[in-house]
């Protein structure tokens, strides 16, 4: 269970966040929808170490993670996704996926995890000895969502996995999101693509320029007029 | 994991029989024969391709551009020929002063091993130039590595600059003696050994199986997790570091092992120069071993073997009679006059350029390279490049990060 109480992140002069208070429980899906700039990414480059945070507090089971350093928080079993895939263009997909159990020293469970990631995303294995530059768009996010899990994560955040990709592609990534989840790993989602977020999210939070405005089940806030005005559009 | 284990053997196989030729030559070829040169070159070759691999461990495979790579090639330099002067000779070579350093390790391990403690004090000292020249890189790497790409540049070349002031330093007379050239240490023209009354030469054998040692375990580093930490580190910062790799030990990590094998790349030079002087180590050094580093392909080890070999091979042996007046045959004395072989070797490399824009190796490696031209055919240059730059090709959203690999921020 993550816990974020309180917490204020400046960029300069800049306040990004403005305490913002929220709750992941274990093995279920959180999203974080809002416009640019609402501070949906610093929320997650704050907890995954990236970014410091002014004040407040990040508990993650029952440790206090503010201050703590970026390795100890992955080893800690948070990992992230980085907005727009960044995977290691120059490295084969094996590497890529390698990378992503840097700070594991368990070789013979590191390759079972490999094959359970192969099996997760077929299409990797495939291309498994391919530069991770030559692969489309929706495979570089599968390769950045399998590295991610290479760190055997309780908790797996997102960031955009939908940026980009054309709107089967994110289907495909949307019902990946599901399948991670019924595994049992944790995901904290931060989403543009306010429909697809809710429609998977079992709790979700509304941000606006640093502040969360809203909270509810996926299916409430998906009704709720308000955010159908913002951030779906109003089709009828 | 099998077809690598055969891989493995393949190579450890190809290494042996190299080193038996090298052997082999080295009784063949009399230094003063017409072939001779071929083994002055080897030498040489090899110190340069190991100097060339040790940077582009830094510059190719962790993206760091770092040029101070002569200066810790004399700290080695140095630090080799201060250790292994023999104490008969430390008076005459320190003509001026009074040397501080009164010790060799060749000497002080053949009193008690014999014969063999020669050899054990040259490995000792060898080592021990690459462990100096990294604790200087790990010094100069706290400060420094915070800079990022061209101001990198810019102060690692500076403090190499530094380095060679300090060690002409009149005041450092003692231990460096000052601006003067240091001799008479254990130098590879030397290492014979007579068995009977057979004299076996080592002096090129020596040099090329440090070089190949050394870059064996380069390999290693590249193909392990710590190598794998280096290209991602290169390929996106923030994203390594959101994997959990710590970006500043990382980064000092490479400068130290890269810098390592420089300061043993200097003490070769020495071994192989049979003197240790300042003013050698040059940023025209550094420069030269750029220019190989790039030939051959950033981020390619193989490519920096050849590279240096071509170059070294090219400067010091086949293109020499374009100085001295008769070349392939076609005698030219009014033509052919000092400094016009740096003429024709200017030509040549823009040719390269043009044919091998990333290198002749690329990014890619000797095996994956050879498959390629299986497939394409050695001159087909446009299969060949497109094999190379398909990275480039398929992902044109990734390209300008790729390519502008060596100055991102």
């Amino acid at each position: 269970m993550l816990s974020i109480k309180d917490l204020y992140v400046n960029y300069g002069g800049i306040n990004a966040l403005r305490g913002i208070s929220l709750n992941v429980p274990d093995g279920k899906i959180v999203t974080l929808i809002g416009a640019n700039g609402a501070g949906k990414s610093t929320t997650l480059r704050t907890i995954s170490g990236l970014v410091r945070a002014k004040s407040g507090s990040i508990v993650w089971n029952d440790t206090e993670l503010t201050g703590k350093s970026i390795d100890s928080i992955v080893s800690g079993g948070i990992a992230m996704v980085p907005e727009g895939r960044r995977v290691f263009s120059d490295l084969t997909v094996l590497e890529n996926l390698k990378i992503g159990a840097y700070l594991r020293k368990d070789k013979e469970q590191i390759e079972k995890d490999i094959d359970w990631v192969y099996s997760l995303f077929p299409r990797l294995k495939e291309r498994s000895w391919q530069y991770a530059g030559t692969l489309s768009g929706g495979e570089q996010q599968m390769l950045a969502v399998g590295r991610a899990l290479m760190s055997k994560p309780k908790l797996i955040m997102m960031d955009e996995p939908s940026l980009g990709l054309a709107p089967l592609v994110v289907q495909d990534i949307f019902s990946i999101i599901r399948t991670i989840n019924q595994e049992g790993v944790t995901v904290l989602l931060v989403e543009q693509n306010a429909n697809m977020a809710l429609k998977v999210a079992d709790i979700a939070y509304v941000l606006e320029t640093g502040v969360i405005t809203m909270t509810g089940t996926g299916a409430e806030l998906l009704s709720d007029p308000k955010v159908r005005e913002a951030y779906l559009g109003k089709s009828n | 994991m099998n077809k690598t284990k055969k891989n493995n053997y393949i190579a450890l196989i190809l290494i042996v029989v190299f080193m038996l030729v090298i052997f082999a030559l080295d009784q063949l070829i009399k230094p003063t024969d017409s072939l001779g040169m071929l083994l002055t070159v080897l030498q040489k070759g090899s110190v340069y391709a190991l100097a060339a691999v040790s940077m582009n461990l830094l510059n190719g495979f962790t993206g760091l551009f770092s040029l101070g790579h002569a200066g810790f090639m004399l700290i080695g330099a140095y630090t080799y020929a201060i250790f292994t002067i023999p104490s008969a000779e430390r008076d005459t070579v320190y003509q001026y002063f009074d040397a501080a350093i009164r010790f060799s390790f060749p000497e002080a391990f053949s009193n008690v091993l014999g014969p063999f403690g020669t050899v054990l004090g040259v490995i000792v000292a060898v080592i021990l130039a690459g462990l100096i020249a990294t604790v200087f890189a790990y010094l100069i790497g706290l400060p420094v590595l915070k800079l990022k790409s061209d101001y990198l540049a810019i102060a690692t070349l500076g403090f190499a600059e530094i380095i060679r002031a300090i060690f002409q330093w009149e005041k450092l007379g003692p231990v460096t003696n000052g601006s003067n050239l240091l001799k008479g240490f254990v130098r590879t023209s030397t290492m014979q050994l007579t068995i009977g009354n057979v004299t076996l030469s080592f002096s090129t054998f020596v040099p090329v199986l440090i070089a190949v040692i050394c870059i064996t375990l380069i390999v290693l580093l590249v193909n392990s997790t710590y190598g794998r930490a280096f290209k991602a580190v290169r390929d996106d910062e923030v994203a390594a570091e959101a994997m959990g790799i710590n970006l500043a030990k990382t980064k000092q990590l490479s400068f130290c092992i890269s810098s390592f094998f420089a300061g043993i790349a200097g003490a070769m030079m020495a071994m192989v120069l049979s003197i240790a002087q300042a003013s050698n180590f040059k940023v025209s050094m550094t420069y030269e071993i750029l220019l190989m580093v790039v030939l051959g392909g950033i981020g390619s080890i193989s490519g920096s073997v050849i590279g240096a070999l071509l170059f070294i091979f090219s400067s010091e042996w086949w293109l020499r009679g374009l100085d001295s007046g008769s070349f392939l045959g076609i005698n030219a004395p009014t033509v052919f006059r000092n400094g016009f072989r740096l003429v024709v070797f200017s030509v040549i490399i823009m040719i390269v350029v043009l044919f091998f824009s990333k290198g002749i190796m690329g990014d890619k490696e000797l095996p994956e390279k050879i498959r390629n031209w299986k497939k394409n055919g050695l001159f087909n240059f446009k299969a060949n490049r497109k094999d190379l730059g398909n990275v480039l090709d398929s992902a044109p959203d990734e390209s300008a990060g790729h390519s502008g690999r060596r100055s991102k921020s």
